[in-house]
C-alpha cells in the first residue's frame, strides 16, 4: 500500500464531469492508474464505462475536469505531444470494430501502412509475426464476416498490439462470450501484459473475472468513484457502498476459491456463536495462513498467487467436508468454522489433512521453474463452548498458529 | 373566459408558429454551416502529404467507370427523346435543320451536368452514404480516429477529389453519347440532312456553352459528394433511427437532399452565367 504512494499516476482523472444534455454520466470522477499496471473500471451495464474509456483517448472531452498523462492534463497537450501520445495508445472496442471491407492481413496492417513508413516487407514481417502469434494464420485472407467471434476478438487483439503500444484501452473484452472463452481472453491478454509490459485498462461488468488479472480495480457507481485499490482489498472491503455492489453481483461464493467470503462467514460465525450461548455446544475454528505469499506475486505473479490460495482452499473443503465451513478471511488466510467440534477433534483433523497433505503433490510449479519461493503455511486452532466474539477467536487462532507444512525450493516436496 | 384571456391564448399561439418557423431556420443555417465546414475539412486534407494516389484512383474507378454504362445508356435515350421531342416541335416553325443545335445546346447547357449529376447520385451517392453509415454505426470510424488516422483524410477526401475529377468527365462523356443519340432519331430516323443536322452544332455552340456545363458539373460533383459523405458520416447524430434504421434514413436524405440540391444549383448557376 505504501508504493502506491510513492509512485505517480500514469493517467490520472481529476474532478472530471461529463453530461449529455440533461443526463449525467460521471459527476466529479476522480482515479488514479499506473504504469505497466491491469486497472480494471467496473461497474454495472450502461453506467458509464464506455465513456469513460472515450475519454483517455480524447473521443470525449469532459465537460469540466481534467485528464492527465504522466501529470500533462491532455487539454493543454500540444498538437506534437497529442500526437505522439495518441499514437502510443490502442483501442479494443467492445465489438472489435474491424474494417469489415478488409480481410484479416489488411485489418491488422492498416494501423502500420497509414501511420508509419515501414517498408511493405517489414509490415508484412510484423504482421505475420502476430498472425502466428493469434493463430490466424489460416484466416490471413479471410474476411470479418467469414470468421468467428473468437477469431474477431484475436485479430482486434492483433490489431491493438502490432504497432507496439504503451497502453491498451479494453471496452468490455469479454461481454457476451461464453465462460470457457472468457477465460481465455482475460488469460491471453494478461500473458500479453506480463510478456511485453504495456499499461492495460480494461472497463467490464465480469466480476469477478477481472479480479484474477488485475492489478487495481475502480467501481463506477451511480456516477461517481466510490472505490479504488487491489482486487482483494475490495472483495475485503467493509465500505458499505462497495459491500452493497458487490452483493449486487452474483459473486456470492469466493469465485477464486470456492468458498465463502468473510462476511458471510462472519455471519455463519455470529449465528452459530449465538446459539452457543443457549445449547451449550462447542466451537472450533482454524486459521490457515499462506506466508510469503506476497513474495510468490513480486517474484511469480498474481495468478500464481491466486492459484495457491484456491488450491489451498479446495483441499481444505475437501477435507473437511460436511464437518466444517470454510471461507476466505483475507488475502492469504482461509478460516475452517468446525461446529460442535472441540480442540482435540480440531487438532486431529488438522493432523490428518498435514498428513494428507504431506502424500498429495499440493502445487507443481511447473511453469515458472525460473523462480522459486519458498512458501509455508501456519495453522492455528482456537475452539471455545461459550459464546465469544468472532475477533477474539480468530486472535486466539492466530496466536495459536504454528507451521503447519512446508513447501521448499531446496528440497522437491514438502517437508 | 375573458376577452383578455382568449386575446393572449391567441398571440401565443401566432409566437409560437413564427417560433417554429425561426427554430427551422436557424437549425437550417447550422447545418450548412456544418456540411459547410466538412466540405473544406475534407477539400483541404486531400492535399496533405503523403497524397493517396492509391485511394482517390480507386474512388475514380468506384465512382466513375463504374457508372459509364449508366450514363451511356441515358445519355443515349434522353438524346434520342430529344430528337423526337425537337423535331416534333422544330417542325412547325419550318426549323428542322435546327435540331443538331437544339439538342446539343439543350444537352451541353442543360441536361448533360443535371442528368449525369441524378445518375451518379442513383449510382454512387446512395451507396457512399451507405458504406459510410455502416463504418459510423460499426465503430470503424472511431476505430480510424484511435489509430491517430484522420477518418476525414482517409474516407471523405479522396471521394470528393475523385468526383471533382470524374462528374465533368462524365457530362461530357453524357454529352457526346446523348448528341449521338439525337443524330440518330433526327438524321437516320427523322431524314433530317446530316450535313445540316452537324452544321447547325458547329454553328450555334460557342466555347460559353461548354464552359458553363462544366462549370456545373464541378459544384455538382462538390454538392453530391459532400452530401453524401456527410450524411454517411453524420449518421449516428441523426434523431430519427439507430443501426440499421439509421443508415437508410441517411441514405435516403443524402440522396433526396442532393437531387434537390442539384437542381437548386442548377437554376442559380444559370441565372449567374447566363
Amino acid at each position: 500500500m505504501t508504493d502506491e504512494n510513492l509512485k505517480k499516476p500514469f493517467i490520472e482523472f481529476r474532478n472530471v464531469t461529463k453530461r449529455f444534455g440533461d443526463r449525467t454520466i460521471l459527476d466529479n470522477v476522480n482515479v488514479s492508474m499506473y504504469k505497466g499496471e491491469i486497472t480494471a473500471i467496473i461497474g454495472k451495464s450502461g453506467v458509464g464505462k464506455s465513456v469513460f474509456l472515450k475519454h483517455i483517448i480524447g473521443l470525449m472531452k469532459p465537460d469540466s475536469g481534467e485528464i492527465l498523462f504522466e501529470g500533462q492534463p491532455l487539454s493543454k497537450m500540444s498538437r506534437g505531444q497529442w500526437t505522439t501520445f495518441k499514437r502510443s495508445v490502442s483501442y479494443m472496442f467492445q465489438q472489435n470494430a474491424l474494417f469489415d471491407s478488409l480481410n484479416v492481413f489488411e485489418n491488422i496492417a492498416l494501423p502500420l501502412r497509414e501511420r508509419t513508413r515501414m517498408k511493405d516487407s517489414e509490415i508484412r514481417t510484423r504482421v505475420e509475426e502476430k498472425l502466428e502469434q493469434f493463430e490466424l494464420d489460416e484466416v490471413a485472407d479471410r474476411y470479418p464476416s467469414q470468421i468467428s467471434g473468437g477469431m474477431q476478438k484475436r485479430v482486434a487483439l492483433a490489431r491493438a498490439l502490432v504497432t507496439e503500444p504503451e497502453i491498451i484501452l479494453f471496452d468490455e473484452p469479454t461481454t457476451g462470450l461464453d465462460p470457457l472463452r472468457k477465460n481465455a481472453v482475460l488469460t491471453m491478454i494478461a500473458h500479453h501484459q506480463r510478456e511485453i509490459g504495456f499499461t492495460a485498462i480494461m472497463v467490464s461488468h465480469d466480476i469477478p473475472d477481472v479480479f484474477f488479472i488485475a492489478n487495481r480495480v475502480a467501481i463506477i457507481e451511480d456516477k461517481k468513484i466510490p472505490f479504488q485499490g487491489t482486487p482483494v482489498e475490495l472483495e475485503q472491503s467493509e465500505d458499505e457502498i462497495v459491500r452493497q455492489f458487490i452483493m449486487g453481483q452474483e459473486s456470492l461464493k469466493d469465485e477464486l476459491t470456492g468458498l465463502l467470503t468473510r462476511q458471510e462467514m462472519e455471519r455463519l460465525l455470529s449465528a452459530e456463536l449465538a446459539r452457543m450461548g443457549r445449547y451449550q455446544a462447542k466451537l472450533a475454528l482454524i486459521l490457515f495462513t499462506i506466508d510469503d505469499l506476497k513474495q510468490v506475486r513480486e517474484k511469480i505473479g498474481y495468478i500464481l498467487e491466486q492459484r495457491i490460495v484456491q488450491c489451498l482452499g479446495l483441499m481444505l473443503k475437501k477435507h473437511f467436508g460436511m464437518i466444517g465451513t470454510s471461507a476466505r478471511y483475507d488475502s492469504s488466510s482461509i478460516v475452517t468454522v468446525l461446529p460442535h467440534t472441540d480442540c482435540e477433534r480440531a487438532e486431529k483433523l488438522l493432523e490428518s489433512l498435514k498428513e494428507e497433505m504431506r502424500h498429495k503433490a499440493i502445487l507443481k510449479a511447473t511453469q515458472h521453474s525460473k523462480t522459486c519461493v519458498d512458501i509455508s503455511v501456519l495453522a492455528g486452532v482456537a475452539c471455545t463452548d461459550s459464546s465469544v466474539t468472532i475477533e477474539s477467536l480468530v486472535k486466539q487462532a492466530k496466536g495459536n498458529q504454528k507451521v503447519m507444512i512446508k513447501l521448499s525450493c531446496s528440497g522437491n516436496g514438502v517437508k | 373566459m375573458t376577452d383578455s384571456a382568449h386575446e393572449s391564448r391567441g398571440t401565443v399561439a401566432i409566437l409560437d408558429f413564427f417560433a417554429a418557423i425561426g427554430r427551422r431556420a436557424f437549425s437550417f443555417v447550422s447545418e450548412l454551416g456544418a456540411v459547410a465546414i466538412f466540405f473544406v475539412h475534407g477539400l483541404a486534407l486531400i492535399f496533405s502529404l503523403p497524397i493517396q494516389i492509391r485511394k482517390i484512383i480507386q474512388q475514380i474507378y468506384f465512382i466513375g467507370v463504374k457508372s459509364v454504362l449508366i450514363i451511356s445508356l441515358i445519355g443515349l435515350f434522353t438524346g434520342m427523346v430529344l430528337g423526337l421531342q425537337g423535331y416534333y416541335s422544330l417542325v412547325k416553325f419550318g426549323s428542322e435543320g435546327l435540331l443538331g443545335a437544339a439538342v446539343a445546346l439543350s444537352l451541353i447547357r442543360e441536361l448533360g451536368p443535371v442528368l449525369a449529376a441524378l445518375m451518379i447520385i442513383g449510382r454512387a451517392g446512395s451507396s457512399i452514404a451507405a458504406e459510410i453509415g455502416i463504418m459510423r454505426i460499426s465503430e470503424q470510424i472511431d476505430a480510424l480516429d484511435t489509430m491517430d488516422i484522420n477518418p476525414i483524410r482517409y474516407l471523405i477526401s479522396p471521394k470528393i477529389a475523385a468526383s471533382i475529377i470524374v462528374f465533368p468527365l462524365l457530362t461530357a462523356f453524357f454529352d457526346v453519347i446523348g448528341i449521338a443519340g439525337g443524330y440518330i432519331t433526327g438524321v437516320i430516323m427523322l431524314q433530317i440532312n446530316s450535313g445540316i443536322f452537324m452544321n447547325s452544332i458547329y454553328s450555334s455552340v460557342v466555347w460559353a456553352d461548354i464552359s458553363e456545363g462544366f462549370i456545373k458539373s464541378l459544384v455538382f460533383a462538390v454538392i453530391v459528394s459532400t452530401i453524401c459523405c456527410y450524411e454517411g458520416y453524420f449518421t449516428h447524430m441523426r434523431p430519427g433511427g439507430f443501426g440499421a434504421r439509421g443508415v437508410s434514413l441517411a441514405t435516403t436524405s443524402a440522396v433526396v437532399i442532393s437531387c434537390v440540391l442539384v437542381l437548386v444549383a442548377d437554376y442559380v448557376l444559370t441565372s449567374f452565367l447566363m
